[in-house]
């Protein structure tokens, strides 16, 4: 009940900016081929400042591929990203300031070999900025890992390596924070820790997120808005509640029924 | 480091170069800058000032350095490999240019940058061949430890010989203790 009423208020904050603004994220005619084969096909997506839309669909369906154009980790092979009026296509670069506003939080924490503390310092590092003592612990004590900077990264228990790569992204205040399936292979305690995080930073922060999850549940819980992909395609884009309570397609209403799809 | 991390055309033969490089005879190296630098040599009569004259300190540098260069290069790139291409794809979501994670990645690959140094150094302070073609074994210019012990073996000076094999040993066990040493506080 609770979460429904802040799912309520949220939506209704992030309503009367969403239209009359230019979206975060414009996608056009995306296409991404690797090898021949079309894994991903999107006519048309935006992506609004200040919500956490969730990518839903079983594995395989061009989820993370999405995630890394959204992250300008690889150009579209045909199509435009267009990110803040900045078009990102095979032959346009992302400008450095805007790549460095996004950042993806993946399945696997992929920590360097150093300690926790040089692991979360490492974004501000990359920037330019020698002293980030006091970010660093901030955003160690969000996690509540701050007894932990000391320790080598390699030491850490799953759950506690993917709260510091939580914390790594966060310490550089992304104004889009990509979440690759972050909680896939944590146990419960741990999910909702970062589901917590996730949910308490895009209510201070107004950070944009976009959430592939396969796990409905926590797209319920969390999302604004739901995108359901099958086969590198979207099937339906919808506002959460919509989403669940009445699906327009009816490939959506058996996914969210629990009925397989392929 | 490039040949680790990026794909380009002509990788595949400049892998192939360096893997050859790497196991390729010192004193045919040797043979190749004595040619070179000689006075009818292509850089002999260039005469350019950065390049060594033949029979100098200089020339061994230039002959060891192209012994070495596939050797660390090799394994480098072995070691630059090994590094997880999401890894990859994680440092440059946190918005690190093409340098940072170039620079990222050698430090994440560092074990394997110590030993290609280590193996590097190793190949060039047991050098024989080259070294004594390129430098000349002149006495007080170009003669260095190994050098000295043919030269000594072959006049029958024993105990001369013996002694710098073992100032040559230790030398080396030294350097490479400290080099471990490096590595195992990086490792960690």
């Amino acid at each position: 009940m609770k979460e429904k009423a802040e799912g309520g208020n949220q939506k209704a904050e992030i309503t009367p900016h969403a239209s009359p603004v230019q979206p975060l994220y414009q996608l056009e005619g995306i296409k991404q081929v690797y090898n021949g084969r079309s894994v991903l096909e999107i006519d048309e997506l935006t992506i609004h400042s200040g919500e956490i839309l969730a990518l839903v669909g079983p594995s395989g369906v061009g989820k993370s591929t999405l995630l890394r154009l959204l992250n300008f980790l690889e150009p579209p092979t045909e199509g435009t990203v267009t990110f803040r009026g900045h078009p990102f296509d095979g032959k346009q670069e992302m400008p450095l300031t805007n790549r460095r506003r996004v950042t993806t939080v993946f399945q696997r924490p992929f920590l360097l070999n150093r300690s926790v503390e040089a692991n979360v310092k490492y974004g501000l590092k990359l920037r330019g900025q020698r002293d980030g003592k006091l970010q660093v612990e901030q955003a160690l004590k969000q996690v509540g890992l701050l007894d932990l900077a000391e320790q080598k990264a390699k030491t850490l228990s799953g759950g506690e390596a993917q709260r510091v790569a939580l914390a790594r992204a966060i310490v550089i205040q992304p104004e889009v924070l990509l979440l690759d399936e972050p909680t896939a292979n944590l146990d419960p305690a741990n999910v909702a820790l970062i589901e917590e995080i996730i949910r308490s930073l895009n209510q201070q922060q107004a950070t944009t997120m976009v959430l592939v999850t396969h796990n409905i549940f926590q797209a319920k819980r969390l999302a604004h808005r739901v995108a359901f992909l099958l086969e590198g395609k979207i099937v339906e884009t919808a506002v959460t509640e919509q989403f669940f309570t009445s699906p327009q397609d009816p490939r959506t209403a058996a996914f969210v029924g629990g009925e397989m799809v392929y | 480091m490039l040949l680790g991390l990026a794909r380009f055309f002509g990788r595949q033969i400049a892998v192939a170069l360096t893997y050859t490089g790497m196991g390729f005879p010192p004193v045919v190296i040797g043979l190749v800058v004595y040619l070179l630098l000689s006075r009818n040599g292509i850089l002999g009569q260039a005469n350019l000032p950065f390049i060594p004259q033949l029979f100098t300190p200089g020339a061994m540098i230039f002959a060891q350095s192209i012994i070495a260069v596939p050797l660390v290069a090799g394994f480098t790139m072995a070691a630059v490999l090994a590094v997880d291409a999401q890894l990859i794809q994680q440092i440059r979501s946190l918005g690190a240019t093409p340098w940072q994670t170039a620079v990222t990645v050698l430090s994440e690959a560092r074990v394997g940058v110590i030993i290609a140094v280590v193996a590097a150094f190793g190949r060039i302070i047991a050098e024989v061949g080259a070294v004594m073609l390129v430098g000349g074994n002149i006495e007080g210019r170009t003669r260095v430890l190994t050098t000295a012990i043919v030269l000594e073996t072959g006049k029958g000076n024993f105990d001369l010989a013996i002694a710098l094999g073992i100032i040559l040993l230790s030398m080396a066990f030294v350097v490479n203790f400290v080099m471990l040493r490096l590595q195992g506080k990086n490792e960690g």
